[in-house]
Protein backbone atom coordinates (compact mmCIF):
# COMPACT_ATOMS: atom_id res chain seq x y z
CA UNK A 1 0.00 0.00 0.00
CA UNK A 2 1.21 3.30 -1.11
CA UNK A 3 0.09 5.29 2.00
CA UNK A 4 -1.75 5.21 4.73
CA UNK A 5 -4.74 7.01 6.45
CA UNK A 6 -5.40 7.97 9.59
CA UNK A 7 -8.38 9.98 11.18
CA UNK A 8 -7.66 13.65 11.33
CA UNK A 9 -4.92 13.20 8.39
CA UNK A 10 -5.42 14.25 4.92
CA UNK A 11 -4.54 12.01 2.55
CA UNK A 12 -4.21 13.78 -0.76
CA UNK A 13 -4.38 17.87 -0.31
CA UNK A 14 -2.19 19.86 2.09
CA UNK A 15 -2.07 23.83 2.41
CA UNK A 16 1.01 25.60 3.29
CA UNK A 17 0.26 29.51 4.22
CA UNK A 18 3.31 32.39 4.26
CA UNK A 19 3.88 33.41 8.05
CA UNK A 20 2.52 36.82 6.70
CA UNK A 21 -0.94 35.23 5.63
CA UNK A 22 -1.12 33.08 8.34
CA UNK A 23 -1.07 35.64 11.11
CA UNK A 24 -3.32 38.27 8.89
CA UNK A 25 -7.19 38.27 10.61
CA UNK A 26 -8.30 40.15 7.89
CA UNK A 27 -7.44 37.80 4.85
CA UNK A 28 -8.49 34.93 7.01
CA UNK A 29 -12.30 36.18 7.36
CA UNK A 30 -11.69 36.79 3.19
CA UNK A 31 -10.28 32.68 2.74
CA UNK A 32 -13.14 31.75 4.76
CA UNK A 33 -15.51 33.56 2.92
CA UNK A 34 -14.17 32.83 -0.33
CA UNK A 35 -13.65 28.62 -0.01
CA UNK A 36 -16.36 26.87 -0.99
CA UNK A 37 -15.62 23.58 0.86
CA UNK A 38 -14.73 25.38 4.45
CA UNK A 39 -11.07 24.63 4.53
CA UNK A 40 -10.43 27.91 5.91
CA UNK A 41 -11.79 28.64 9.39
CA UNK A 42 -10.84 32.32 10.79
CA UNK A 43 -9.85 33.00 14.19
CA UNK A 44 -8.63 36.35 15.51
CA UNK A 45 -4.92 35.77 15.45
CA UNK A 46 -5.42 34.56 11.67
CA UNK A 47 -6.51 31.87 9.87
CA UNK A 48 -6.96 27.85 10.32
CA UNK A 49 -6.44 25.11 8.45
CA UNK A 50 -9.48 22.42 8.80
CA UNK A 51 -7.65 19.18 8.28
CA UNK A 52 -10.59 17.36 8.00
CA UNK A 53 -11.56 19.96 5.18
CA UNK A 54 -8.49 18.98 2.88
CA UNK A 55 -9.73 16.08 0.91
CA UNK A 56 -12.85 18.07 0.09
CA UNK A 57 -10.00 20.92 -1.38
CA UNK A 58 -11.95 21.09 -5.55
CA UNK A 59 -8.88 23.03 -6.82
CA UNK A 60 -10.49 25.98 -7.31
CA UNK A 61 -7.52 28.54 -6.14
CA UNK A 62 -10.13 30.96 -5.02
CA UNK A 63 -7.81 31.06 -1.67
CA UNK A 64 -4.65 31.49 -3.83
CA UNK A 65 -5.96 34.57 -5.53
CA UNK A 66 -7.30 35.87 -2.45
CA UNK A 67 -4.20 36.04 -1.04
CA UNK A 68 -0.59 38.06 -1.81
CA UNK A 69 1.16 35.96 -4.64
CA UNK A 70 3.31 33.54 -3.16
CA UNK A 71 1.12 33.58 0.22
CA UNK A 72 -1.23 30.27 -0.11
CA UNK A 73 0.19 26.81 -1.92
CA UNK A 74 -2.00 23.54 -2.38
CA UNK A 75 0.60 21.19 -2.37
CA UNK A 76 -1.09 17.60 -4.11
CA UNK A 77 0.19 15.01 -2.02
CA UNK A 78 0.02 12.53 -5.18
CA UNK A 79 2.05 14.00 -7.02
CA UNK B 1 -48.89 6.23 -2.06
CA UNK B 2 -51.63 3.23 -2.02
CA UNK B 3 -54.74 3.70 -0.12
CA UNK B 4 -57.21 1.51 1.48
CA UNK B 5 -60.34 0.38 -0.33
CA UNK B 6 -62.00 2.54 2.28
CA UNK B 7 -60.25 5.48 1.55
CA UNK B 8 -60.38 4.93 -1.90
CA UNK B 9 -64.46 4.66 -1.70
CA UNK B 10 -64.75 7.82 -0.01
CA UNK B 11 -62.62 9.73 -2.98
CA UNK B 12 -64.43 8.31 -5.70
CA UNK B 13 -67.71 9.69 -3.66
CA UNK B 14 -66.54 13.04 -3.35
CA UNK B 15 -66.22 13.30 -6.95
CA UNK B 16 -69.80 12.62 -7.09
CA UNK B 17 -69.43 9.19 -7.93
CA UNK B 18 -72.61 6.90 -6.77
CA UNK B 19 -71.32 4.31 -4.48
CA UNK B 20 -73.74 1.83 -2.38
CA UNK B 21 -73.74 2.98 1.77
CA UNK B 22 -70.55 1.30 3.62
CA UNK B 23 -69.32 1.43 7.05
CA UNK B 24 -65.32 1.65 7.92
CA UNK B 25 -65.21 -0.35 11.11
CA UNK B 26 -62.35 -0.87 13.61
CA UNK B 27 -64.64 -2.84 15.94
CA UNK B 28 -66.89 -5.82 16.15
CA UNK B 29 -69.70 -3.49 17.63
CA UNK B 30 -69.29 -1.21 14.57
CA UNK B 31 -69.22 -3.65 12.19
CA UNK B 32 -73.03 -4.59 13.67
CA UNK B 33 -74.31 -1.38 13.73
CA UNK B 34 -73.01 -0.54 10.25
CA UNK B 35 -74.87 -3.74 8.98
CA UNK B 36 -77.88 -3.26 10.67
CA UNK B 37 -77.83 0.36 9.04
CA UNK B 38 -77.65 -0.94 5.93
CA UNK B 39 -79.72 -3.67 6.60
CA UNK B 40 -79.93 -6.72 4.83
CA UNK B 41 -77.15 -8.97 3.67
CA UNK B 42 -73.68 -7.79 3.98
CA UNK B 43 -69.69 -8.46 2.47
CA UNK B 44 -67.64 -7.72 5.15
CA UNK B 45 -64.04 -6.89 3.94
CA UNK B 46 -60.31 -6.95 5.47
CA UNK B 47 -58.74 -3.30 4.70
CA UNK B 48 -55.04 -4.49 3.52
CA UNK B 49 -52.64 -2.98 1.45
CA UNK B 50 -52.48 -6.20 -0.35
CA UNK B 51 -54.05 -8.49 -2.87
CA UNK B 52 -55.80 -12.33 -2.13
CA UNK B 53 -57.89 -10.94 0.06
CA UNK B 54 -60.94 -13.31 -0.93
CA UNK B 55 -58.23 -16.72 -1.02
CA UNK B 56 -57.22 -15.89 2.88
CA UNK B 57 -60.37 -15.55 4.22
CA UNK B 58 -60.16 -11.59 4.18
CA UNK B 59 -63.99 -11.52 2.48
CA UNK B 60 -66.96 -12.91 4.33
CA UNK B 61 -70.60 -12.81 3.56
CA UNK B 62 -73.11 -11.97 6.01
CA UNK B 63 -77.14 -12.50 6.66
CA UNK B 64 -77.46 -10.47 9.89
CA UNK B 65 -75.98 -7.32 12.17
CA UNK B 66 -74.34 -10.63 14.31
CA UNK B 67 -72.87 -12.47 11.89
CA UNK B 68 -71.29 -9.57 10.36
CA UNK B 69 -69.95 -8.54 13.70
CA UNK B 70 -68.65 -12.41 13.98
CA UNK B 71 -66.86 -11.94 11.01
CA UNK B 72 -65.38 -8.58 11.37
CA UNK B 73 -63.83 -10.27 14.84
CA UNK B 74 -62.26 -13.39 13.15
CA UNK B 75 -61.12 -10.86 9.74
CA UNK B 76 -59.41 -8.14 12.52
CA UNK B 77 -57.08 -10.61 13.49
CA UNK B 78 -56.33 -12.36 10.20
CA UNK B 79 -52.91 -11.41 8.63
CA UNK B 80 -52.65 -11.32 5.24
CA UNK B 81 -49.69 -11.87 3.42
CA UNK B 82 -47.92 -9.66 6.25
CA UNK B 83 -50.31 -7.52 6.63
CA UNK B 84 -52.89 -6.90 9.40
CA UNK B 85 -55.71 -5.12 8.41
CA UNK B 86 -56.43 -1.47 9.24
CA UNK B 87 -60.13 -2.45 9.34
CA UNK B 88 -63.21 -4.02 7.98
CA UNK B 89 -65.11 -2.11 5.33
CA UNK B 90 -69.06 -3.57 5.64
CA UNK B 91 -71.07 -3.06 2.59
CA UNK B 92 -74.23 -4.32 1.37
CA UNK B 93 -74.50 -7.28 -0.62
CA UNK B 94 -75.79 -5.58 -3.89
CA UNK B 95 -78.40 -7.10 -6.43
CA UNK B 96 -75.97 -6.74 -9.38
CA UNK B 97 -77.33 -7.09 -13.04
CA UNK B 98 -73.70 -6.13 -15.00
CA UNK B 99 -70.59 -5.73 -13.94
CA UNK B 100 -68.13 -3.35 -15.34
CA UNK B 101 -64.70 -1.84 -15.44
CA UNK B 102 -63.60 1.89 -15.19
CA UNK B 103 -60.47 2.47 -14.76
CA UNK B 104 -57.70 5.73 -15.34
CA UNK B 105 -54.06 4.91 -15.66
CA UNK B 106 -50.94 6.80 -16.24
CA UNK B 107 -49.58 6.12 -19.95
CA UNK B 108 -45.63 6.75 -19.32
CA UNK B 109 -45.25 6.36 -23.59
CA UNK B 110 -47.89 8.95 -24.22
CA UNK B 111 -47.36 11.33 -21.14
CA UNK B 112 -50.98 11.40 -20.77
CA UNK B 113 -53.33 9.84 -18.33
CA UNK B 114 -55.25 7.24 -20.38
CA UNK B 115 -59.62 6.43 -19.78
CA UNK B 116 -60.15 2.42 -19.82
CA UNK B 117 -63.05 0.89 -19.93
CA UNK B 118 -64.49 -2.70 -20.29
CA UNK B 119 -68.23 -4.55 -19.87
CA UNK B 120 -66.15 -7.39 -18.50
CA UNK B 121 -66.08 -5.97 -15.02
CA UNK B 122 -65.26 -7.97 -11.47
CA UNK B 123 -61.71 -9.26 -13.34
CA UNK B 124 -58.39 -7.93 -13.99
CA UNK B 125 -58.32 -5.78 -16.70
CA UNK B 126 -55.05 -7.45 -18.06
CA UNK B 127 -56.77 -10.45 -18.63
CA UNK B 128 -59.77 -9.17 -19.93
CA UNK B 129 -57.32 -7.31 -22.41
CA UNK B 130 -55.35 -10.19 -23.24
CA UNK B 131 -58.19 -12.82 -23.80
CA UNK B 132 -60.95 -10.32 -25.04
CA UNK B 133 -59.50 -7.32 -26.16
CA UNK B 134 -62.44 -6.23 -28.03
CA UNK B 135 -64.41 -5.39 -24.97
CA UNK B 136 -61.76 -2.69 -23.77
CA UNK B 137 -62.03 0.50 -24.56
CA UNK B 138 -59.53 3.09 -24.29
CA UNK B 139 -58.84 6.99 -25.00
CA UNK B 140 -56.37 9.65 -23.88
CA UNK B 141 -57.33 12.74 -21.85
CA UNK B 142 -55.47 16.26 -21.94
CA UNK B 143 -53.02 16.82 -18.61
CA UNK B 144 -54.51 20.17 -19.00
CA UNK B 145 -58.04 20.65 -20.91
CA UNK B 146 -61.25 19.96 -19.06
CA UNK B 147 -62.45 16.44 -19.48
CA UNK B 148 -65.59 16.14 -21.53
CA UNK B 149 -68.51 13.60 -21.11
CA UNK B 150 -67.95 12.82 -24.93
CA UNK B 151 -64.82 11.57 -24.86
CA UNK B 152 -65.48 8.85 -22.02
CA UNK B 153 -68.86 8.25 -24.24
CA UNK B 154 -66.45 7.51 -26.91
CA UNK B 155 -64.44 5.27 -24.87
CA UNK B 156 -66.89 3.24 -23.65
CA UNK B 157 -69.26 3.09 -26.81
CA UNK B 158 -66.01 1.29 -28.19
CA UNK B 159 -66.82 -2.05 -26.18
CA UNK B 160 -70.79 -2.31 -27.42
CA UNK B 161 -72.20 -0.16 -25.03
CA UNK B 162 -75.27 1.78 -25.73
CA UNK B 163 -78.42 3.21 -24.57
CA UNK B 164 -78.75 3.99 -20.92
CA UNK B 165 -76.02 2.00 -20.28
CA UNK B 166 -73.98 4.09 -21.88
CA UNK B 167 -75.65 7.36 -20.54
CA UNK B 168 -75.33 6.12 -16.99
CA UNK B 169 -71.62 5.24 -17.22
CA UNK B 170 -70.38 7.89 -19.26
CA UNK B 171 -70.57 10.85 -16.38
CA UNK B 172 -69.01 8.11 -13.84
CA UNK B 173 -65.73 7.51 -16.53
CA UNK B 174 -64.98 11.25 -17.20
CA UNK B 175 -65.32 12.19 -13.07
CA UNK B 176 -62.81 9.40 -12.59
CA UNK B 177 -60.65 11.06 -15.13
CA UNK B 178 -61.26 14.28 -13.36
CA UNK B 179 -60.18 12.67 -10.24
CA UNK B 180 -57.51 11.16 -11.43
CA UNK B 181 -55.43 14.54 -12.68
CA UNK B 182 -56.55 16.32 -10.41
CA UNK B 183 -56.00 14.41 -7.34
CA UNK B 184 -52.24 13.56 -9.24
CA UNK B 185 -53.16 9.99 -9.45
CA UNK B 186 -51.21 6.94 -11.04
CA UNK B 187 -54.28 5.16 -10.82
CA UNK B 188 -58.09 5.29 -10.06
CA UNK B 189 -59.78 2.48 -10.59
CA UNK B 190 -63.48 1.34 -10.33
CA UNK B 191 -63.82 -2.70 -10.54
CA UNK B 192 -66.44 -3.44 -10.43
CA UNK B 193 -68.63 -1.06 -11.70
CA UNK B 194 -71.85 -2.23 -11.17
CA UNK B 195 -75.14 -2.29 -12.55
CA UNK B 196 -78.10 -2.38 -10.49
CA UNK B 197 -80.74 -4.47 -10.87
CA UNK B 198 -82.95 -1.29 -10.46
CA UNK B 199 -80.50 0.59 -13.41
CA UNK B 200 -78.37 2.57 -11.40
CA UNK B 201 -74.65 2.39 -11.27
CA UNK B 202 -73.01 2.07 -8.77
CA UNK B 203 -69.03 1.48 -7.54
CA UNK B 204 -68.98 -1.32 -5.52
CA UNK B 205 -65.08 -1.41 -5.09
CA UNK B 206 -62.07 0.89 -5.85
CA UNK B 207 -58.76 1.65 -6.05
CA UNK B 208 -56.39 4.17 -6.31
CA UNK B 209 -52.72 5.03 -6.09
CA UNK B 210 -51.17 8.73 -5.69
CA UNK B 211 -47.80 9.82 -6.55
CA UNK B 212 -45.47 9.85 -3.65
CA UNK B 213 -44.25 13.34 -5.14
CA UNK B 214 -47.67 15.04 -5.07
CA UNK B 215 -48.74 14.05 -1.21
CA UNK B 216 -47.50 17.44 -0.38
CA UNK B 217 -49.51 19.19 -2.65
CA UNK B 218 -52.51 17.00 -1.95
CA UNK B 219 -52.40 17.63 1.59
CA UNK B 220 -56.07 19.06 1.52
CA UNK B 221 -57.73 16.06 0.24
CA UNK B 222 -54.83 13.30 2.46
CA UNK B 223 -55.29 15.41 6.06
CA UNK B 224 -58.81 17.24 6.14
CA UNK B 225 -60.84 14.71 3.81
CA UNK B 226 -59.26 11.71 4.60
CA UNK B 227 -57.69 12.04 7.62
CA UNK B 228 -54.61 10.62 6.95
CA UNK B 229 -51.59 11.18 9.44
CA UNK B 230 -48.83 13.07 7.22
CA UNK B 231 -46.14 10.04 8.82
CA UNK B 232 -48.69 7.52 7.31
CA UNK B 233 -46.64 7.12 4.31
CA UNK B 234 -47.79 3.67 3.32
CA UNK B 235 -44.46 2.44 2.03
CA UNK B 236 -44.16 -1.34 2.34
CA UNK B 237 -40.82 -1.28 1.64
CA UNK B 238 -38.32 -1.86 5.01
CA UNK B 239 -34.53 -1.34 3.47
CA UNK B 240 -31.80 -3.00 4.82
CA UNK B 241 -29.35 -1.87 7.25
CA UNK B 242 -26.82 -0.99 4.05
CA UNK B 243 -29.38 1.14 2.32
CA UNK B 244 -30.12 3.14 5.67
CA UNK B 245 -26.86 3.90 6.03
CA UNK B 246 -25.89 4.92 2.49
CA UNK B 247 -29.29 6.73 2.88
CA UNK B 248 -27.92 8.57 6.20
CA UNK B 249 -24.86 9.42 4.14
CA UNK B 250 -26.35 11.22 1.35
CA UNK B 251 -28.84 13.22 3.75
CA UNK B 252 -25.79 14.58 5.71
CA UNK B 253 -24.52 16.45 2.53
CA UNK B 254 -26.54 18.25 -0.12
CA UNK B 255 -23.54 17.87 -2.85
CA UNK B 256 -24.38 14.91 -5.04
CA UNK B 257 -26.35 11.88 -5.01
CA UNK B 258 -25.96 8.68 -3.81
CA UNK B 259 -27.91 5.92 -3.41
CA UNK B 260 -27.71 2.53 -2.49
CA UNK B 261 -29.77 -1.21 -2.44
CA UNK B 262 -29.06 -4.46 -2.00
CA UNK B 263 -32.11 -6.39 -1.23
CA UNK B 264 -31.43 -10.16 -3.69
CA UNK B 265 -27.70 -9.29 -4.32
CA UNK B 266 -25.40 -11.20 -2.01
CA UNK B 267 -22.39 -11.29 -4.81
CA UNK B 268 -19.12 -10.55 -4.24
CA UNK B 269 -18.52 -7.48 -6.60
CA UNK B 270 -19.39 -4.30 -4.85
CA UNK B 271 -20.71 -2.02 -7.15
CA UNK B 272 -19.82 2.11 -7.27
CA UNK B 273 -22.13 3.22 -10.40
CA UNK B 274 -24.18 5.62 -11.92
CA UNK B 275 -24.24 8.58 -14.71
CA UNK B 276 -27.24 9.04 -16.99
CA UNK B 277 -28.63 5.32 -16.72
CA UNK B 278 -25.72 3.65 -16.07
CA UNK B 279 -26.72 1.77 -13.12
CA UNK B 280 -28.78 -0.60 -14.98
CA UNK B 281 -26.59 -0.72 -17.62
CA UNK B 282 -23.94 -1.60 -15.36
CA UNK B 283 -25.40 -4.33 -13.29
CA UNK B 284 -26.70 -5.73 -16.27
CA UNK B 285 -23.66 -5.88 -18.17
CA UNK B 286 -21.70 -7.45 -15.03
CA UNK B 287 -24.39 -10.27 -14.59
CA UNK B 288 -24.42 -10.97 -18.14
CA UNK B 289 -20.75 -11.84 -18.51
CA UNK B 290 -20.86 -13.73 -15.48
CA UNK B 291 -20.31 -11.01 -12.68
CA UNK B 292 -22.05 -11.52 -9.26
CA UNK B 293 -23.22 -7.94 -7.95
CA UNK B 294 -23.21 -7.51 -4.56
CA UNK B 295 -25.48 -4.49 -4.63
CA UNK B 296 -27.01 -1.86 -7.09
CA UNK B 297 -25.96 1.76 -6.48
CA UNK B 298 -26.08 5.06 -8.07
CA UNK B 299 -23.33 7.87 -7.89
CA UNK B 300 -23.73 11.01 -9.33
CA UNK B 301 -23.91 15.37 -9.24
CA UNK B 302 -20.53 15.91 -8.08
CA UNK B 303 -20.97 14.30 -5.05
CA UNK B 304 -18.16 15.35 -2.20
CA UNK B 305 -15.28 13.32 -1.42
CA UNK B 306 -16.97 12.13 2.27
CA UNK B 307 -20.13 11.05 -0.09
CA UNK B 308 -18.53 9.39 -2.59
CA UNK B 309 -16.08 7.43 0.41
CA UNK B 310 -19.42 6.54 2.47
CA UNK B 311 -20.70 4.62 -0.08
CA UNK B 312 -17.48 3.17 -1.30
CA UNK B 313 -17.04 1.75 2.46
CA UNK B 314 -20.63 0.67 3.10
CA UNK B 315 -20.02 -1.33 -0.23
CA UNK B 316 -16.36 -2.56 0.58
CA UNK B 317 -17.88 -3.92 3.79
CA UNK B 318 -20.80 -5.96 3.13
CA UNK B 319 -20.18 -9.72 3.83
CA UNK B 320 -18.63 -11.40 0.61
CA UNK B 321 -17.52 -8.03 -1.14
CA UNK B 322 -14.08 -8.69 -2.55
CA UNK B 323 -13.38 -6.10 -4.67
CA UNK B 324 -15.25 -3.00 -6.02
CA UNK B 325 -15.48 -1.86 -9.35
CA UNK B 326 -15.81 2.14 -9.86
CA UNK B 327 -17.80 2.68 -13.02
CA UNK B 328 -19.69 5.11 -14.83
CA UNK B 329 -21.98 5.59 -18.11
CA UNK B 330 -20.84 8.17 -21.16
CA UNK B 331 -19.26 11.31 -20.09
CA UNK B 332 -20.21 12.63 -16.89
CA UNK B 333 -19.90 16.09 -15.38
CA UNK B 334 -19.23 14.13 -11.90
CA UNK B 335 -15.42 14.80 -11.31
CA UNK B 336 -13.28 11.69 -11.86
CA UNK B 337 -10.82 13.21 -9.80
CA UNK B 338 -13.32 13.44 -6.33
CA UNK B 339 -14.88 10.31 -7.14
CA UNK B 340 -11.11 8.82 -7.07
CA UNK B 341 -10.40 10.54 -3.75
CA UNK B 342 -13.51 9.12 -2.37
CA UNK B 343 -12.93 5.47 -3.26
CA UNK B 344 -9.46 5.49 -2.50
CA UNK B 345 -9.81 7.38 0.78
CA UNK B 346 -12.50 4.54 1.73
CA UNK B 347 -10.10 1.67 0.88
CA UNK B 348 -7.47 3.29 3.15
CA UNK B 349 -9.29 3.87 5.79
CA UNK B 350 -10.83 0.73 6.00
CA UNK B 351 -6.69 -0.63 5.81
CA UNK B 352 -7.36 -1.93 2.28
CA UNK B 353 -4.82 -1.37 -0.78
CA UNK B 354 -6.77 0.38 -3.75
CA UNK B 355 -4.80 -1.43 -6.26
CA UNK B 356 -6.06 -4.76 -4.50
CA UNK B 357 -9.72 -3.38 -3.47
CA UNK B 358 -10.54 -1.42 -6.74
CA UNK B 359 -11.09 -3.64 -9.88
CA UNK B 360 -12.49 -1.28 -12.20
CA UNK B 361 -11.72 2.38 -12.26
CA UNK B 362 -13.80 3.52 -15.44
CA UNK B 363 -15.10 7.14 -15.11
CA UNK B 364 -14.96 9.26 -18.56
CA UNK B 365 -15.58 13.22 -17.77
CA UNK B 366 -14.72 16.09 -16.05
CA UNK B 367 -11.18 16.31 -14.74
CA UNK B 368 -9.90 13.18 -15.99
CA UNK B 369 -6.27 13.44 -15.85
CA UNK B 370 -6.43 14.62 -12.19
CA UNK B 371 -7.94 11.81 -11.59
CA UNK B 372 -6.14 9.47 -13.70
CA UNK B 373 -2.80 10.51 -11.40
CA UNK B 374 -4.48 10.07 -8.77
CA UNK B 375 -5.16 6.58 -9.13
CA UNK B 376 -1.86 6.03 -11.08
CA UNK B 377 -0.29 7.06 -7.57
CA UNK B 378 -2.39 4.45 -5.56
CA UNK B 379 -1.16 1.81 -8.47
CA UNK B 380 -5.09 1.46 -9.53
CA UNK B 381 -5.09 1.60 -13.21
CA UNK B 382 -8.01 3.87 -14.97
CA UNK B 383 -10.00 3.53 -18.02
CA UNK B 384 -11.41 6.50 -19.45
CA UNK B 385 -14.07 6.20 -22.85
CA UNK B 386 -11.61 4.52 -25.17
CA UNK B 387 -12.83 1.56 -22.83
CA UNK B 388 -16.67 0.28 -23.28
CA UNK B 389 -19.01 -0.24 -20.49
CA UNK B 390 -19.33 -3.98 -21.40
CA UNK B 391 -15.42 -4.04 -21.31
CA UNK B 392 -15.20 -2.82 -18.39
CA UNK B 393 -17.49 -4.96 -16.48
CA UNK B 394 -16.07 -7.93 -17.58
CA UNK B 395 -12.59 -6.63 -16.69
CA UNK B 396 -14.02 -6.09 -13.36
CA UNK B 397 -15.76 -9.50 -13.34
CA UNK B 398 -12.81 -11.25 -14.18
CA UNK B 399 -10.49 -9.49 -11.91
CA UNK B 400 -13.18 -10.68 -9.10
CA UNK B 401 -13.25 -13.93 -10.42
CA UNK B 402 -9.51 -14.38 -10.45
CA UNK B 403 -9.02 -13.49 -7.20
CA UNK B 404 -11.86 -15.94 -6.00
Amino acid sequence: MSDAASAGDSIFIEIEMSDAVASDPELATKLQEVCPVSIFKATDSGPEIVVSQLDECVLCELCVEAAPQGGIEIIKKYG
Amino acid sequence: MRFFEFEARRIVEQAGIPVTSYGFCTTPDEAREAAAEIGGPTVVKSQVLTGGRMKAGGVKFADTPDEAAAHAEEILKLEINGHMPRGVLVDPKAEVKQEYYAGVVWDGTAKKPLMLFSDMGGIDIEQVAEEHPDHVGRGHISNLDPVFDFQAKEVIAATGVTGSQLNRATPILARLAELFRDGDMLLAEINPLAELTDGRFVALDAHMEMEDEATGRQAELLREKLGIAEDDTRDTYVPSEFERRVKAIDAADHRGVIQGKDHNFDGNLGLVIGAGGGSLTLTDAVRSQGGKPANYSEIGGNPSVAKACGLAKEVLQKDGVEKIAVMMSIVSNTRVDIVARGVIKACLELGRDPSEAIAVFRIPGAWEDEGARILDHYGVEYYDRSVSLWDAAGRAVEKVQGAS
